[in-house]
């Protein structure tokens, strides 16, 4: 006999198992030649061979993915290094970006964004240029040069206006932003522009150097650089800084295909669902990064146990390992005294339920073999 | 049976003065120690009601031997209270939360309320309350007058270490005491403490326990001096001064003289609990060390906490360095005979094996094997010696028990530090071996991640049937042959068994009888496989993937890329001409060789297929065979690898010196371009930036390309090719910088700058940029460097060298901190993973139930091979 695909997936659907097998299942019987029995014995293997993959209970999973995770980290290098590709952003990787995850950092050391364009704007070379410099945070330096003139105590701008073409700005504009920042009067002449101190002191010259500098004119701030980069046929943008909730609402951006490598950021941003899944994302890809292969399941529960309070929390001591049940467990860990100091005053008991407490106090722990509980009956 | 006790909590708490006097066998009132008979003074530090250490003497208090007695505290009466170091923030805080008048927490009632049913949230939820009474005295604080008795309150100030100033004034210890009393119970309990078992007065100090002197032992010098424990010497410090403090006192001295030494018993009961407060200087011995006063001797990893109570100390262990023994299986674990006539293992004599034990008792403990001790039924343990020997075996009887040496085929567990992961403590087979170290076959060394260069290894005896079953269950090398990182085999060939295979497999050479026979001579098969052919004068021959094929399991099928594969353009698979595509069909192998890909660690496609469509078992014997077979075959062929090995004819010399003249050329040329200003930067790069990795990459280029040179002159003919090209060691790149070119230098990923004002070296002129001036090393290692190339050579090894010492402590930190965060989840009945609370983490495991070491069971793959399985022989079974 042989099955259409829906026939197929109404037999397969009633199994016990993982829709990914019953896909594979649907891919491989369809069409097929084959007799009722040989259709059963197929569905009876596949069931059996999941149920023999299964992890058995009392299985002290945490410990494995703890190791599966720290093992590797002997082999994996120091350096940061490009993004895959010549002269491009730099990101950390290896081991000082696998610590920055599992620190849960506010803000990594090397923040980016992939960012993809929406349709429309993923295959036209000018359109993603054009978002690119529209996200890019322009600062006075890109557009011209800065002077400082003693005698006269004041900053002379000089702009570029071809600069100022690409950019999409305008020297009135460029004047207009200046004085909302600075709260200065800004005088302008065609291109160039010159401001004064409200003080007219050598430092206070200087100082307003340095502020308008560091003044965002256009683009979302934060963002220093954006690099257009083709992928197949999509231009995709990577960026230098990361401001993940205006970057979403940007025309030309597809927020749905949009990522930053600020774990924090797509906490707040996205919910701490999204936050897990970065957590899995970019453990999976620094590890592969390296050439080590880590079963995902591992790194699920690590990005699990970091957000099961419904908040980031840092594999440590002022995360998941400071917050521990017990009081023996924590203070085995790290700042021993004090844990002890507290619990005293608080009363604390320790129900000794843990792995640390129960070698502490010299039982067989209650994971694994030791979770077993079963008296010979005579 | 007997079920053995638990202990089900522990609670903590702070002791009040009257408790404590209450558990005190003696109150201390003299700072001496010992008289001058070397006899412990009573009513001194070393009170023998406090417990015993003096061998011989009993114990006054419990009777009990030294070592028996866990020894009695006692205590010292302060003439005036002070405060405990370790609570002066929460005395801080809650000096400040409540009323200098009525004591009260100055908060409303209806906030009490309120805070008290979050504090009992938290507590049912078993989380800890520390933000809520953070909050509540920051609340508390808010209050200028008391909504109680509407005093006015004072700003109280805190001064490091611990003096508490208001209005101007220090408040003494007693003042603070005496406000923390009258602190009612349900105001204690918002301020998250427990009234039963800590009241706040409870935290500055009237009675100071003197701890049993077990704890502080005092040894005896060889020269017949006694040496105090740094605690008895804080101790004496602290009962001087109260002595000192009471007769002044007494006397009626001045307050400020009063008030001087009441700060100085202040200073040392501060340092008695810890020795390293800021602002307090600390204690120091008379050489000028600081003391480890009770504080130091519970933190850090040495500490009694990671120290002594998360690690422990064991017997029946031993410890020595490691070599490697091929002969073994990989299930095996060589003892030399001296650790197996020291270790044993417990045995309890019935009726049945009297007879046999019999013999054991018999040898004596100096005639392997033997026994070592014998345990009577009432529970007395006899050393057997040669002389007692006959004797005791005549004697024993069932229900006694002997300690039997370590014999061939005990279960041992077997461990390599650092232990990484699960696969670094494994149960293996003993094997009694003379000399002194233990051996294992090489290809367990991977998941020990161990070598012979000096290595030690730890081997612990279960000593119960439990723990020998269990680790003979879970623990056996077989069992581990796949790693749960990753579910592959992380067991399998290194080095030469590698190299053994490939040279065997590789090519289709002719191997005649008397040679097959030879290779396999350590397993001989049943019958001899089919000769391959007849040679010219009719002799029958046979060939390498034939006689490897004798220790595949009959119905294996095979089909992958082999590790040396090219990655052509476009794959010819069976056609393969570099023999690169391994096909193996019902056991035997039929094109491809046998390399890293196929049977080595961490890779091992055959082990990995084995293992999963057959049983560790049949995985563990041919790993076995495989590692012997491999030896025979690199023994067949030889294999040896020189200085010569490394030599290249003159015209390829030629060539790399032409190619390596070249890039220099065009990192010149580069430089005048850029100082011509005629480069154009990249995007996003500075013109300097822009001009280094457009040189780098030109020397870079350069370097390959002299590999490249290299690597057509050397050929399957020179075992380092062997090795880098079956993936048994070393690559090609290694070959390339012994034979070729050595390459760039670098520094953090960028050419070698630092040195000397605009130059690396005073060799080199100011600003040069070119090749040699920033540590690109022409030669070749087989040439030897000149003395500026030797010198960035140095340079890079030595951040290779620091590199490697902060990855080992970082990554040991990461690992640290993983384990502890993750260590008490389980998987529980219901698939759920929960930690100790019973808080779920996850509701299944990995999200679809799978063991990572088993995954391949569940994998798209797996069905592919089930529907081809059935579906091509024909009907099912009916």
């Amino acid at each position: 006999m042989k099955l259409s695909t829906e026939e197929v997936i109404e037999r397969v659907s009633i199994l016990d198992i993982p829709q990914a097998l019953k896909d594979a299942l649907v891919a491989g019987l369809t069409g097929q030649e084959m007799t009722e029995a040989q259709l059963q014995e197929i569905m009876d293997q596949v069931v059996s061979d999941y149920g023999h993959s299964r992890v058995e209970p009392c299985e002290a999973v945490g410990v494995v993915a703890a190791q599966s995770i720290g093992e590797p980290g002997t082999q994996m290098t120091m350096r940061t290094f490009h993004y895959a590709g010549v002269a491009e952003i730099n990101v950390t990787l290896g081991l000082p970006r696998l610590i920055e995850i599992v620190d849960a950092r506010k803000i990594p050391s090397t923040p980016t964004m992939t960012l993809r364009l929406a349709e429309g704007y993923a295959h036209d070379r000018d359109l993603a240029r054009e978002v690119a410099w529209a996200i890019e945070s322009t600062s006075l330096l890109h557009l011209g040069s800065l002077a400082t003139d003693l005698a006269e105590m004041n900053v002379i701008i000089e702009l570029n206006s071809d600069a100022m073409t690409q950019r999409k700005i305008t020297a009135e504009e460029v004047a207009e932003r200046l004085r909302e920042e600075t709260g200065l009067s800004v005088d302008q002449r065609s291109n160039t522009l010159v401001m004064a101190p409200e003080e007219s002191s050598y430092r206070e010259l200087l100082q307003l150097v340095e502020k308008i500098k560091k003044i965002s004119l256009k683009g979302i701030e934060g963002i220093k650089r954006v690099v257009i980069r083709k992928e197949g046929d999509e231009y995709i943008l990577y960026t230098e800084g990361s401001s993940l909730r205006k970057v979403m609402q940007f025309d030309g951006v597809d927020p749905t295909r949009t990522k930053t490598n600020n774990i924090n950021e797509i906490g707040e941003v996205l919910g701490i669902e999204a936050a897990r899944n970065a957590i899995i994302n970019e453990a999976t890809d620094t590890l592969r990064e390296q050439g080590l292969t880590v079963d995902v399941r591992h790194i699920m529960l690590v990005a699990d146990i970091m957000t099961v309070d419904g908040e980031v929390k840092q594999i440590g001591r002022h995360g998941v390992s400071g917050e521990k049940a017990s009081v023996l467990a924590r203070a085995a860990f790290e700042v021993t005294v004090n844990h002890i100091l507290d619990a005293a005053v608080r009363g604390d008991v320790d129900d000794l339920k843990g792995v640390t407490e129960n070698v502490i106090v010299g039982q067989p722990i209650q994971l694994g073999t030791g979770d077993v509980k079963l008296i010979a009956k005579r | 049976m007997t079920v053995p006790k638990r202990i089900g909590k522990i609670k903590f708490g702070l002791i009040s003065p009257q408790e404590f006097r209450k558990m005190s066998v003696v109150k201390i009132i003299t700072a001496d120690t010992y008289d001058d008979d070397g006899f412990p003074i009573e009513m001194g530090l070393m009170d023998p009601r406090l417990g015993v250490i003096d061998p011989g003497l009993r114990c006054r208090s419990c009777g009990g031997r030294p070592g028996e007695c866990p020894g009695h505290f006692g205590h010292i009466d302060l003439i005036a209270p002070v405060i405990h170091v370790g609570f002066a923030k929460i005395i801080r805080k809650a000096l400040r939360g409540a009323c200098r008048e009525c004591s009260r927490l100055m908060l409303l009632d209806k906030e009490k309320e309120m805070y008290l049913q979050q504090i009992r949230t938290l507590e049912r939820l078993g989380q800890l309350s520390d933000e809520i009474v953070n909050k509540v005295f920051a609340e508390a604080r808010k209050h200028k007058i008391c909504p109680y008795c509407g005093a006015p309150q004072q700003e109280i100030k805190f001064e490091r270490p611990l003096s508490y100033i208001e209005e101007g004034h220090k408040l003494t210890p007693s003042d603070i005491r005496d406000r923390f009393e009258k602190i009612p119970d349900d105001d204690i309990i918002i301020m998250g403490m427990n009234p039963a078992t800590a009241r706040p007065e409870w935290m500055i100090l009237t009675v100071l326990p003197v701890p049993p002197v077990t704890m502080r032992p005092s040894i005896t010098l060889e020269s017949g001096q006694r040496s105090e424990d740094d605690l008895t010497h804080k101790l004496v410090d602290i009962i001087r001064i109260n002595q000192r403090f009471q007769e002044n006192r007494e006397a009626g001295a001045p307050q400020l003289i009063i008030e001087d030494l009441w700060e100085l018993l202040q200073y040392h009961v501060t340092t008695f609990l810890d020795n390293t407060v800021s602002g307090v200087p600390p204690a120091r011995h008379r050489s000028g060390r600081p003391l480890k006063t009770l504080s130091q001797r519970l933190k850090g990893k040495e500490g009694r906490f990671r120290g002594s109570l998360s690690g422990k100390r064991v017997n029946f262990s031993a410890r020595t360095v490691i070599s490697p023994d091929p002969n073994l299986s990989i299930n095996e674990v060589g003892v030399p005979l001296e650790v197996a006539m020291e270790l044993s293992v417990p045995i309890v004599i019935n009726a049945r094996n009297k007879e046999a034990i019999k013999v054991f008792v018999r040898r004596g403990p100096d005639r392997h094997p033997g026994v070592n001790y014998v345990t009577r039924a009432d529970q007395r343990r006899i050393k057997i010696t040669s002389k007692n020997s006959e004797e005791i075996a005549e004697q024993i009887d069932a229900g006694w028990k002997i300690d039997r040496q370590l014999t061939d085929g005990d279960t041992v567990l077997f461990n390599r530090q650092p232990s990484l992961h699960r696969m670094s403590i494994m149960a293996h087979r003993v094997k009694v071996m003379p000399y002194k170290t233990f051996r294992l076959n090489p290809a367990v060394c991977p998941p020990y991640n161990a070598d012979f260069d000096g290595d030690e290894m730890n081997l612990h005896v279960p000593q119960t049937e439990e723990a020998r079953a269990e680790a003979e269950i879970l623990m056996r090398v077989q069992e581990n042959i796949l790693s749960p990182r990753f579910g592959g085999p992380i067991i399998g060939g290194i080095h030469d068994y590698v190299t053994g295979s490939f040279l065997l497999t590789h090519g289709y050479k002719p191997i005649d009888r008397e040679d097959v026979m030879e290779l396999l001579k350590k397993f001989p098969p049943n019958e001899m496989p089919e000769p391959k052919g007849y040679l010219e004068d009719g002799e029958p021959y046979w060939i390498g993937k034939q006689v490897f094929s004798t220790v595949l399991p009959k119905g294996l099928n095979l089909t992958f890329k082999a590790d040396f594969c090219l990655n052509c353009e476009s794959c010819k698979h069976e056609e393969c001409e570099n023999d690169a595509f391994v096909i193996i069909r019902d056991g035997q192998l039929l094109k491809g060789t046998i390399d890293a890909e196929a049977v080595g660690a961490f890779k091992g496609k055959i082990t990995d297929r084995v293992i999963k469509e057959y049983s560790p078992s049949v995985a563990s014997e041919f790993l076995d065979r495989m590692t012997l077979l491999a030896l025979r075959g690199i023994m067949y062929a030889g294999f040896s690898f020189g200085i010569d090995d490394e030599d290249i004819p003159t015209d390829a010399a030629d060539q790399i010196d032409e190619t390596t003249r070249t890039a220099k050329e065009n990192v010149q040329r580069l430089i005048e371009a850029y100082k011509a200003g005629e480069l154009e930067p990249l995007p996003g790069r500075t013109l300097d930036e822009t001009l280094e990795m457009r040189i780098m990459q030109t020397l870079g280029k350069a370097r390959d390309n002299a590999g490249q040179i290299a690597g057509r002159y050397l050929g399957l003919d020179n075992s380092g090719v062997v090795m880098a090209v079956s993936g048994a060691r070393g690559s090609m790149l290694n070959l390339t910088q012994m034979a070729a070119c050595v390459g760039q230098q670098s520094v953090r990923g960028e050419r070698i700058r630092r040195g000397y004002a605009g130059r690396t070296l005073p060799h080199f002129r100011r600003g040069d940029m070119g090749a040699e001036a920033h540590g690109f090393v022409e030669s070749s290692y087989k040439d030897g460097l000149s003395p500026t190339e030797f010198f960035f050579h140095a340079i890079g090894g030595r951040e290779g060298l620091v590199d490697t010492a902060i990855r080992t402590s970082q990554s040991g930190y990461l690992q640290r901190r993983l384990v502890n965060a993750l260590q008490d989840l389980e998987v529980k009945y219901d698939g759920t993973v929960q930690e100790t609370r019973g808080m779920i983490v996850q509701f299944k495991y990995g999200e679809d139930g799978v063991d990572a070491s088993r995954r391949d069971y569940a994998s798209p793959d797996n069905v592919k091979r089930i529907i081809q399985k059935i579906l091509k022989h024909g009907g099912a079974k009916s």
